[in-house]
């Protein structure tokens, strides 16, 4: 269940960081920014949970082509260290904003689905769950087919590879860029409108997801889509037995103790194309 | 000229208790202090090799750890029948043994870390700094978990002309911290300008370049993290010892964004920039407190500075004041 919703968000940040070389730090934000406008238009204004979700996705979209646009397109060509400072400055700014918004009292967020769980055989599952797995591989699989069968998706492949050469070639980086960080931001958002009901909506709910997103990266490789999803899985399967088996306390430790043991063993992830990472 | 200057403002700091007798202000400059000198070591990492450790308030977390649980005494099962157990120690040597568990671990890291460079280094040390806490928050045993380690005593030094002398009082507290970063000061400038600092500068500014001049990068880089690890590890153990209590909330990643604020604002790579950029950070929010704003606010501001900063001043304040004195 988990899983496809660390998917979600590690594609995201994967495709940031694989083709505008930024390491995003306020991807976590917009999970935390998807899960309030779930809140805001559910609970504050009463519209439709399934159009709601839909406007959720839209909106973050939206506010990451906002940041791309002010933030980051003047720094293009900037060293990584560089964009990276600007982002923390705004995820700092982001979630503080957020927290003033909406103060830090978790926000929960009625769904409509029946309380009884779904039963196949010996499994029960609940079934908000269901419809959150469900509408996430949905996601992941509208991903795959925008990269792999459309002209945008071709585009962002040719600036993934070769920078330089796709720009020659009349690609125009400048709206790859802006495409790709409101993709990615719309993914995250979307992770986060689809948890937001299942669990509560706060402040301080990116950092934890934007930790394990990180996680999810580097277990697959940096910008490897298929490296984000199987680690999106992988990372919610160790967090599930490591919580059944070692201590629910270091559920949130796995992934990092993950991380660890990877750069040890393969420092370039399970599925990294082969890359410099000195 | 410059060096009476220096003098002039160290003799100013130094008598500061005995003309300004405010309480209020001598703790914001405590705080401050501590706050310097962990700027001071995360600049040895930030701006001299170049490696942005985004975990750096884990040494300093483990230093305040490890000197108080070593003055408070501690007992843990380590296996079921085998419980290992620490009296309580004198605060001096609890400090010490604050600054050489940080300092190993420091080598710890710096060993399984520099495997990796640029983006991968950022997260693992984001990683260990999220373990450690995690750690603290639920190893109830050692660490008391989130009820925090209270009842920490102050230090208590055998001082020529005064005697056996705890630390209590807010003066002796400024002295302590003031003497301390005057310290982690000269330290930083002995080794930034030995053989070993040049190496440092080398590898930040070509690698391979420096690698086939003989530098051996690994070593380097792992001297660097001990050292500012310890350091960032006394600044934790003076934190401990002055604030008195200790929770994992040390862990917390906006200090690590306060002090890498305070090195980018100042100018990483230069040895008067964390201090002039600590200034300025350490004593914004109580400026901006009086101002009246909300938490929130204060730290919108501060994102939104970070952001300025980096687009306005990239070098820090330090590189362009110099070069606005060279112009003149």
């Amino acid at each position: 269940m988990l899983g496809g919703t660390y998917a979600l968000l590690g594609i995201g940040l994967t495709l940031i960081f694989g083709i505008m070389r930024v390491v995003n730090f306020t991807h976590g934000e917009l999970y935390a920014f998807g899960a309030y406008m779930m809140y805001m238009l559910v609970m504050l204004t009463g519209i439709d949970f399934f159009a709601a979700l839909v406007l959720a996705i839209v909106l973050g979209v939206m506010l990451g082509g906002a940041i791309e646009v002010t933030l980051l397109r003047r720094l293009r060509g900037a060293d990584i260290d560089t964009t990276m400072l600007v982002m923390i400055g705004a995820w700092i700014a982001l979630q503080n904003a957020e927290q003033l918004a909406w103060t830090g009292v978790a926000k929960s967020i009625n769904s409509p689905f029946p309380a009884a769980p779904l039963v196949i055989g010996p499994v029960s599952v609940a079934w908000n769950r269901v419809f959150v797995f469900g509408v996430a591989l949905a996601l992941i699989a509208g991903t795959y087919a925008l990269i792999n069968h459309t002209r945008l998706g071709k585009a962002m492949r040719a600036t993934f590879q070769d920078r330089d050469t796709a720009a020659l070639m009349g690609i125009q980086i400048g709206s790859i860029h802006t495409a790709t960080f409101a993709l990615g931001s719309g993914l995250a958002a979307a992770a986060g409108a689809l948890l937001g009901p299942v669990f509560v909506a706060y402040p301080s709910m990116g950092d934890l997801a934007a930790a394990k997103a990180f996680a999810i990266v580097i277990l697959g490789g940096l910008g490897s889509i298929p490296g984000a999803t199987a680690g999106g899985f992988i990372l919610a399967l160790a967090e599930e037995l490591g919580a059944g088996y070692i201590s629910s306390g270091y559920r949130d430790a796995m992934g990092f103790l993950l991380i660890i043991a990877i750069l040890l063993f393969r420092p370039t992830g399970l599925f990294a194309r082969k890359e410099r990472i000195g | 000229m410059k060096a009476a200057l220096t003098w002039a403002w160290l003799i100013a700091l130094a008598t500061l208790p005995l003309w300004l007798d405010n309480p209020y202000v001598l703790h914001v400059l405590i705080v401050a202090g501590i706050f310097i000198v962990a700027a001071m070591s995360l600049n040895l990492l930030l701006g001299y090799t170049g490696q942005l450790s985004l975990g750096h308030v884990a040494f300093f977390g483990i230093g305040a750890y490890a000197s108080a649980l070593a003055s408070l005494g501690f007992s843990i099962h380590i296996l079921p029948d085998f419980v290992l157990q620490s009296e309580a120690k004198p605060v001096w040597l609890g400090m010490l043994a604050g600054i050489a568990v940080a300092g190993a671990c420091g080598w710890l890291i710096g060993r399984l870390a520099f495997k990796v460079r640029g983006a991968y280094f950022v997260i693992v040390s984001i990683s260990f700094a999220e373990v450690v806490r995690l750690v603290a928050l639920n190893w109830v045993e050692l660490t008391q978990g989130p009820m925090a380690l209270n009842n920490i005593p102050p230090l208590t030094l055998w001082l020529p002309g005064a005697g056996e002398t705890t630390f209590w009082k807010k003066p002796a507290n400024y002295w302590l911290v003031l003497a301390t970063a005057a310290l982690c000061y000269v330290l930083i400038r002995r080794l930034v300008r030995s053989r070993a600092g040049r190496a440092m500068v080398a590898l930040r500014e070509n690698e391979p370049l420096a690698t086939s001049v003989g530098v051996d990068v690994t070593r380097t880089l792992v001297l660097t993290t001990v050292v500012s690890a310890a350091m960032a590890g006394a600044a934790g153990a003076l934190y401990a010892h002055y604030v008195r209590i200790v929770d994992p909330d040390v862990f917390l990643f906006i200090y690590t964004v306060t002090m890498v604020i305070m090195v980018v604002t100042g100018g990483k790579g230069t040895l008067a920039g964390p201090v002039v950029g600590g200034l300025i950070f350490g004593l914004l929010p109580e400026g901006v407190r009086a101002l009246d704003f909300k938490p929130e606010m204060q730290w919108i501001v501060y994102g939104v500075l970070m952001i300025l900063v980096v687009y306005f001043l990239p070098q820090g304040i330090v590189p362009a004041l110099e070069a606005w004195w060279r112009r003149r």
